[in-house]
């Protein structure tokens, strides 16, 4: 496994500079897929499309996503049989159905322990885990904060619509408060999760968000997530243009856009606005605000920085009308691996006591022998 | 020295009884190791309040641990102690109404202070007024005549007095002519780190024993001579431990690498650590935030080819209840051990109870049919455990394995198994495409079918060309594509159930004990009331009263000859430690009148109870 990239010194622009310093495709296998074999065949989109067919209503953002995992995937080199999707309930928990790997449509919020199983016992395989934003933080937010405190190899896919689509449109944990459903006719009372900042909180080592929109973008951060080893958690924000469309029409419109997006970029100055008019810098009481572009004190972005303030104090910049959404890798370190530690510990344990013998197992403990 | 009488027995029953904080499950475990190793048939009951230090002398706080042993074989811990060891007052308050008249007491007296006997709410000292006039008591300061005996130490007053349990146990040894060699090299391994304290309670067994040679107190020691057993090595074993080497031998025999998901709960926490042992075995144990985690883990872990196990107790279960649908429906191996304890809800955590029965047979949504296998005894948890991956991974479906709180923490000698008789239980995976489609290329259909077993093909991920999706979604029949088709649901309904119905024809009969051969009564049991059913049943025959006696080591599906042998007999008895629910289950498969008798009181049945049940119910069949 390589370096914290920060220790390196080696940054170039973009997104790019998060792979830099880190074990990155052509020189070697990107550390996320250390374990995993390399494929001899080279595949193409169309490989991962399954035989079934896609029933996302027409024009939800669920379409782009597939498509641009489906020409991502292939890149990776990994054989499709050594791919698993693992999903739960929702709209977007359909996905593994429509990508020929692996695959399991789980129940309600479960994905991430499935795949915590999975992954835990089958290190040859790359295991994403497909969610939405109630399957993961309403009854599976227990297991996706544990699953990234445990830091388990996993690519962690949320499709946050920001409602509940497969149920017909109830608000979500990430609806903004006051949101009008048919649950919620006088409006939503409920604080919204702020799923980048829980992910820190929960001692995620890779954080990020996209848009379903933006195929570079999401493409480019799917690679970085697969690249790192350990728990990668991607916040996808995606259209329901059923029951929630034009969510995040702010962070796509031309017009807006470039006032509402902040795009992070490690090693880079954090500015925006269409002429990089804006950037962000520290308040004296330890939280960012905005300023001049070409302020001094503009925080350059670090997402390989151990300690999680800065990852911590930019999701904090998004406000309700999503003004100062930063997307991009907000954090990327590494911590040592779960299942990697529980090898070791096996290979320790047989080190110390042999490979296990049933007979003298049984025979362990006072015996006693009757002629 | 005077030459003492020795006095021949052919069983005792004995029981240890003293503050959580004053060792007497250790105690016990020590005794029962002497005790195995010079040969006598055995069977524990530990018993032991759920908080885990309750306030020192009193009631809530009084643990105990009861032990059998006989020249002969036995069948239970036994209903009645011959002997009590009472630490303290509140030890003797507790347990006293359990002892038969003419039982011998022996007692800690430096704990009988007013202070402690006022506090458990005695108005004089029982020691004194005659209250225990109809039993043998003997008073003896354990306290002081072992920090007497251990003044030498380089030890605190604190610990010193902790070693009473030794010195008692030193006594009971001289007693009952136990070997001490196996406690004495225990006590050096147990507290190998700190080397005066060894000593220190190693003098302190020595004390007791010699106390009881020299004493006057005592003019009688006792002998009970070895059982004939099989011959063998044996080793004495709880219903837990057996069940985690059970596991492990099962991941031997399946060659899948263990994979145990769980969440701590009482009474089956000491399967995880006991797993958690033996990582030198392969053996992968996870402790997951939740008891879902847990179970959804060990799916997870199935579904790559491992053997997924989660163990967890009645709570439990109802939180996996609907991973435990998915596996149904994934039709994956999976082996759920519930540990049963007393419930409703938190109900009584340390204590025993067999209610999850119908938990395990219908609590899920929909059609979800799953193998329900039941150890009788704690050395059968061993074998059930075994058979229960053997039927999950052969069927690919969830096994649930019912112990409960009394073979868990119960134990009894254990004839060690021959290892190289294992049976050969590997999987045969998936490799090749098992579907030509019309337009000839050659698939993986995931629930193309054995037509023996009904076991869908199980590939597993990482094989070349069988990538395959399955989740929670009806699927059609053989392809395994998402399918609304109202035929298709319904013939999948009944595929499943039949998958599982079918395992009738690989489980052996149901078989009957009728040495008289003329009972016109049967006692049906299941799970832990073999031994007290067994043990009444034996007890009624020696009345001259016929009796059979059958218990169902399966539940779901029943041995194919259930409803021949139920129907057998004019009466059908079934005790069980609930409200009657395996009487529920046979009364409607076999439409047989069966009787229940049910006592939920966290505690196994007595022999003599269920005997006087058993005759009481012959006699009015006879009417
Ligand atoms: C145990 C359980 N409870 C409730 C449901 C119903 N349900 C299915 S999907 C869903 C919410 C899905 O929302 P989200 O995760 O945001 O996915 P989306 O459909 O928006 O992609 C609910 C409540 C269920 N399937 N299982
Ligand atoms: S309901 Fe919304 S999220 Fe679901 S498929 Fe339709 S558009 Fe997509
Ligand atoms: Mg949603």
């Amino acid at each position: 496994m390589t370096n914290d990239g920060s220790s390196n010194g080696q940054h170039r622009a973009g997104l790019a500079a998060s792979l830099a310093g880190r074990a990155a495709y052509g020189n070697g296998r990107p550390a996320g897929l250390m374990s995993v074999p390399q494929g001899s065949t080279a595949l193409a989109a169309k490989d991962f499309k399954s035989d079934q067919e896609v029933r996302w209503c027409p024009g939800c953002g669920d379409y782009a996503i597939l498509a641009a995992v489906q020409g991502f995937l292939p890149e990776l080199g990994v054989p499709r049989e050594n791919i698993v999707f693992i999903s739960g309930i929702g709209c977007s928990s359909r996905f593994p159905y429509y990508v020929e790997t692996y695959g399991m449509h789980s129940i309600h919020g479960r994905a991430p322990a499935i795949a915590t199983g999975l992954a835990v016992t089958r290190p040859d395989l790359a295991v994403f885990v497909v969610t939405g934003d109630g399957d993961a933080l309403s009854i599976g937010g227990n297991h996706l904060i544990h699953a990234l405190r445990r830091n388990i190899n996993l690519t962690i896919l949320l499709f946050n619509n920001r409602i509940y689509g497969l149920t017909k449109g109830q608000y979500s944990p990430t609806s903004e408060l006051g949101k009008i459903t048919k649950s919620t006719p006088m409006g939503s009372l409920d604080q919204p999760f702020n799923p980048v900042s829980l992910a820190l909180g929960a001692e995620a080592t890779f954080v990020a968000r996209t848009i379903d929109s933006d195929r570079k973008h999401l493409t480019e951060v799917l690679r970085a997530a697969v690249a790192h080893r350990g728990a990668s958690f991607v916040e996808i924000y995606q259209n329901c243009n059923i029951f929630n469309d034009n969510a995040f029409e702010v962070l796509k419109s031309p017009t807006t856009r470039d006032d509402y997006l902040i795009r992070l970029e490690h090693g880079q100055p954090i500015t925006f606005g269409k002429n990089r008019e804006k950037g962000v810098r520290w308040t004296a009481s330890g939280t960012l605000e905005v300023c001049s572009g070409d302020d001094p004190s503009v925080v350059v972005h670090d997402a390989h920085h151990p300690d999680p303030t800065l990852a911590f104090a930019l999701s904090r910049l998004a406000q309700p009308d999503l003004a100062m959404t930063p997307i991009g890798i907000f954090r990327d370190v590494d911590r040592p691996v779960y299942e990697d530690m529980l090898a070791d510990q096996i290979e320790q344990a047989v080190a110390r006591q042999g490979r296990g013998d049933l007979a003298a197992l049984l025979a362990s403990g006072d015996t006693w022998t009757i002629r | 020295m005077p030459t003492k009488e020795v006095r021949q027995l052919d069983r005792v029953i004995i029981r240890l009884a003293g503050d959580s904080g004053d060792g007497m499950q250790l105690t016990g475990d020590r005794f029962t190791s002497e005790t195995a190793e010079f040969g006598n048939d055995l069977s524990t009951l530990p018993n032991f309040p759920a908080e885990i230090r309750a306030p020192a002398g009193t009631l809530p706080g009084v643990s105990s641990f009861q032990l059998h042993f006989a020249d002969h074989d036995i069948m239970t811990p036994g209903d009645a102690p011959n002997v009590l060891v009472a630490m303290n007052p509140a030890a003797l308050k507790a347990n006293l109404a359990d002892l038969p008249r003419g039982a011998e007491i022996i007692v800690n007296s430096d704990e009988f202070t007013p202070r402690a006997w006022q506090r458990v709410g005695y108005s004089s000292n029982p020691l004194e007024d005659g209250s225990l006039a109809d039993y043998r008591v003997t008073a003896v300061p354990l306290t002081s005549m072992t920090v007497e005996a251990l003044k030498d130490f380089d030890i605190s007053k604190k610990d010193a007095e902790r070693a009473k349990n030794m010195f008692a146990l030193g006594l009971l040894s001289w007693m009952y002519h136990r070997p001490i060699e196996s406690t004495i090299a225990f006590l050096e391994k147990k507290f190998a780190k700190n080397p005066e304290i060894a000593k220190a309670n190693i003098a302190a067994f020595r004390a007791g024993y010699h106390f009881g040679e020299t004493t006057e107190v005592f003019a009688v020691s006792y002998e009970v001579k070895p059982a004939a057993l099989q011959p063998g090595t044996y080793r004495n074993i709880s219903g837990n431990l057996a069940l985690a080497y059970g596991l492990i031998a099962a991941s031997q025999a399946t060659g899948l690498p263990l994979f145990l998901g769980s969440y701590p709960i009482t009474p089956a926490s000491d399967i995880l650590h006991e797993l958690a042992k033996h990582k030198n075995f392969g053996v992968r144990t996870f402790q997951a935030e939740d008891e879902i985690a847990g179970v959804t883990a060990a799916i997870g872990a199935s579904f790559g080819g491992s053997l997924g196990v989660t163990t967890t107790s009645g709570p439990g279960v109802a939180l996996k209840s609907e991973a435990i649908g998915l596996a149904v429906m994934l039709e994956l191996p999976l082996v759920i051990c519930d540990i049963q304890r007393g419930g409703p809800s938190t109900g009584l955590p340390t204590k025993t109870e067999q209610a999850d029965l119908l938990q395990a047979m219908f609590g899920r949504n929909g059609e979800a049919p799953v193998a329900i296998v039941a150890p009788r005894s704690p050395s059968d948890c061993f074998a059930m455990a075994i058979e229960a991956a053997r039927i999950a991974t052969k069927y690919r479906t969830p096994v649930f394995l019912l112990s409960d709180g009394y073979l868990a923490n119960g134990s009894e000698p254990w004839l060690l198994p021959d290892v190289s008789a294992l049976p050969d239980l590997r999987v045969d995976f998936a490799t090749e495409p098992n579907h030509v489609a019309d337009d000839g290329s050659r698939q993986f259909w995931p629930y193309v079918r054995d037509p023996e077993t009904l076991a869908r093909a199980w590939a597993l991920p990482g094989t070349p060309g069988l990538e395959h999706r399955i989740g929670g979604l009806e699927k059609s029949d053989g392809s395994g594509a998402i399918s609304y088709d109202p035929e298709n649901h319904d013939r999948m309904v009944r595929l499943r159930q039949a998958k599982i119905d079918g395992i009738a024809r690989d489980i052996p009969p149901l078989e009957v004990e009728d040495p008289d051969g003329n009972a016109e009564l049967l006692v049906l049991g299941w799970g832990s009331t073999y031994g007290p059913i067994g043990a009444a049943c034996r007890r009624v025959r020696a009345r001259g009263l016929p009796v059979a006696q059958a218990h169902l080591r399966y539940l779901n599906p029943f041995p194919a000859n259930t409803g021949e042998v139920v129907r057998r007999y004019r009466k059908v008895l079934i005790p069980e430690m609930n409200l009657g629910q395996l009487a529920l289950l046979i009364r409607a498969k076999y439409l047989v009148d069966a009787i229940s008798y049910d006592r939920v009181r966290g505690l196994p049945f007595k022999a003599a109870e269920l005997a006087d049940v058993i005759t009481a119910t012959i006699e009015s069949i006879q009417e």
